[in-house]
């Protein structure tokens, strides 16, 4: 394909559901081993009230206001669930089910109540996205790289999700030890003056953050497919947390580059005529990964200690 | 117009509505307490998101075959089949390689959630234009439901409640200890996979009414409410049956009676409002009984410590205590004992030596566990074993300067 048709139309949304896999399988990594893995999940489902509620607020589709929102909806869920888990002496899985329906009921019957007719505000994009629509419509082909001009058109979308993905990073190799070992060894982590609670807190955040700049470009199905798939399928390849890291980046990547190359042009390769959801495509390759390695991986059974040599 | 919707008088559809939602409500109240008890409250997350391809296929195939997409049955037997099918990959996540459940969870439903989607653009590209209806699996669509639908719903759901009834002792044993079960010959494994069953099947019976997204809600949420009423499991059930009956029908009856109030969030909304009645009201685990138990207490150790302050004469500081023996009359407001306030003080400092004798003493053993320095010495020994003590005490001795 030629650069002129790639970069406009392609590079922008390969790039975006790149990153936007890669930031989400970051902080994946901790909470698969956690045991925190659903989250995620309970993330992705508050945001849509975060951001109703934010609409209502400002009358206006702008972006940070809606990311504010969506941010604190999280917040209050992790409050919520920590809360009815507490008091109610209720087990965290239930409680996690209790909020999380509630709050996206709540978000549904928002969105049902105002009149969100004339802006683009709806269930189904908020679950499934819409990255094909994020092209850069400056772009004639690859010099547009360099241009200034054009790549001043570029989706504010892209800027977002590589700021996210850049402070995601910074964040995993600043607190690299504390989080291995608090992740690992809570107690160890505890006698060597580690602050766990503040340390699992701002992890959630972190994966919140996340969840949410992705959210924004790709749906929220995406999300919780990759804090969940490519950290799994990266765990059954290795016993070593550095090469699972590495691993569960280049899972992520390939889910998205693959499942967005097939939603785009495999219906064309078997004769259909238009794409299907790259959202999901992208979602269904990290789950083919992920079988994968769960059949074929080196570590993936729970006594499946590599012998060293 | 409430009331009308609650006596049923708000027409054929909206009178459908609320029997099928209410018996949805009934039957995923009683299957999901077993889920709950089990401590795998968010399997039916993964089962219900999992059932997404299966309608898209269903729809695929009948359409293919050229019959009418929306055929509810055969909608509902392709969901049943690839919800089998998440479940039976989320096991074997589980049990063959070493991802926590949570994981295995997590990923099951992404990737079937994500597959579904992607099968509902190729239906969408398909042009087959009857498509219109599958969403309105993903969050319930209760406006265009027929009698048919409806006894499909009631069916379901009656049957899923027989069932339960069946297998309710073995799965409660499952539920409490599934070592002991194990331990008993009963099939662990055989047992989970029935109840993961029958949440699938309340899941692909409430798909209509609350869609795959909230059906999870009606599982997690009346259990959870329930449990706050009592300690009995057999309660439990029944009670977590009959909140999502009420969620059901006051829901179906509140989203009838205006526009713009979709069936599925106003069941999950309106069967929230009994879990935070619980868990703020409930009689013993619940927040408010929680708080009178310790402002109790605190009322107790502060009126104790004072008593015993009083009667070795020394002044008592602390607001609190004060403003007690005040109230129960056992203190002047100018610092000084009333007689009452004197009496009970000695009968304090007495216990607490009564109790010193007791703790010394070996044979006392069982009942020196007991001690708490709240508890009232009558209350756990006889009045011979009291007179005993005091005679080990000693009377009064005059002091001598």
């Amino acid at each position: 394909m030629s650069g002129a048709e790639f970069v406009p139309l392609s590079l922008t949304p390969l790039l975006i559901g790149t990153f936007a896999a890669i930031a989400c399988a970051l902080p994946g990594n901790f909470l698969v081993l956690r045991k925190q893995a659903l989250i995620g999940d309970a993330i992705s489902h508050v945001v849509l009230p975060g951001i109703v509620v934010a609409f209502l607020l400002t009358g206006t589709i702008s972006t940070w206001p809606m990311m504010l929102g969506a941010a604190a909806a999280a917040v209050v869920a992790v409050a919520m669930i920590e809360a009815i888990r507490r008091l109610g002496r209720i087990e965290p899985g239930a409680a996690m089910g209790v909020v999380f329906t509630t709050m996206f009921a709540a978000g549904v019957l928002l969105l049902e109540q105002t009149d969100t007719s004339t802006v683009h505000l709806d269930v189904e994009h908020a679950l499934y996205g819409n990255l094909e629509s994020l092209i850069w419509l400056d772009a004639t082909g690859w010099s547009s790289l360099l241009d200034a001009r054009a790549l001043a058109g570029l989706p504010p979308e892209l800027s977002r999700i590589a700021a996210t993905l850049l402070g995601v990073s910074l964040f995993t190799w600043w607190l690299w030890r504390p989080l291995k070992i608090s992740t690992f060894d809570e107690g160890f982590a505890r006698t060597i003056g580690i602050r766990t609670g503040v340390l699992g807190f701002a992890l959630v955040i972190v994966a919140a953050i996340a969840a949410v700049a992705a959210f924004d470009a790709v749906g929220s199905i995406i999300v919780i497919a990759m804090f969940i798939c490519p950290p799994a399928a990266a765990r059954m390849m290795t016993n070593r947390l550095e090469t699972q890291i590495t691993w569960s980046v280049v899972f992520a990547a390939i889910s998205a580059v693959s499942g967005y190359v097939l939603a785009g042009y495999g219906p064309l390769w078997v004769g259909g005529i238009a794409a299907v959801s790259a959202a999901g495509m992208i979602a269904t390759m990290s789950g083919l990964i992920l079988a994968l390695t769960a059949l074929f991986g080196p570590c993936r059974t729970r006594t499946g200690e590599r012998v060293s040599t | 117009m409430l009331w009308d919707a609650l006596t049923l008088q708000l027409g054929y559809n909206a009178t459908l509505v609320a029997v099928g939602a209410t018996l949805l409500g009934v039957s995923a109240g009683v299957t999901g307490t077993f889920l709950f008890l089990r401590k795998r409250a968010l399997v039916s997350d993964a089962i219900s998101h999992a059932t997404l391809p299966g309608v898209c296929l269903a729809f695929m195939v009948l359409v293919a075959f050229g019959g009418d997409g929306r055929n509810l049955i055969g909608l509902l037997i392709g969901s049943a089949l690839s919800a089998w099918v998440g479940l039976l990959c989320m096991t074997w996540l589980t049990r063959h390689t070493r991802l926590a459940e949570d994981a295995a969870i997590g990923a099951v439903l992404s990737v079937f959630f994500g597959f579904g989607i992607v099968l509902l653009t190729v239906i969408q590209t398909l042009g087959v234009g009857r498509q219109a209806g599958l969403e309105g699996f993903l969050l319930g669509s209760t406006a265009g439901m027929l009698w048919a639908d409806a006894l499909i719903i009631a069916i379901g759901g009656a049957a899923t409640l027989a069932l339960v009834m069946i297998i309710r002792r073995p799965m409660m044993l499952v539920a409490f200890d599934p070592e002991y079960a194990a331990a008993q010959g009963v099939a662990v494994h055989r047992i989970d996979l029935a109840m993961m069953g029958l949440v699938m099947a309340v899941t692909v019976v409430g798909l209509k009414i609350v869609g795959l997204i909230l059906i999870v809600a009606l599982l997690i949420i009346p259990p959870v409410a329930a449990r706050f009423w009592s300690e009995r499991s057999d309660r439990v059930v029944l009670l977590a049956g009959l909140v999502g009956g009420m969620a059901g029908y006051l829901g179906a009856a509140i989203s009838a009676s205006a526009p713009n109030l979709p069936t599925g969030p106003i069941i999950v909304l309106v069967s929230f409002g009994f879990f935070a009645v619980s868990i703020l009201l409930a009689p013993v685990r619940g927040v408010l009984a929680a708080v009178l138990r310790h402002l109790r207490f605190q009322r107790r150790v502060h009126i104790r410590q004072g008593l015993l302050a009083m009667a070795q004469d020394q002044t008592i500081y602390e607001p609190l205590t004060l403003r007690l023996l005040r109230r129960a009359g056992l203190l002047r407001a100018d610092g000084v004992p009333t007689d009452a306030g004197r009496a009970r003080a000695a009968k304090a400092l007495r216990d607490e030596k009564r109790w010193e004798i007791v703790r010394a003493d070996q044979t006392h053993e069982a009942t020196a566990a007991l001690y708490d320095g709240l508890r009232d010495i009558e209350t756990v020994l006889t009045q011979d074993q009291i007179d005993e003590i005091d005679r080990q005490i000693g009377g009064p001795q005059e002091v001598r300067p």
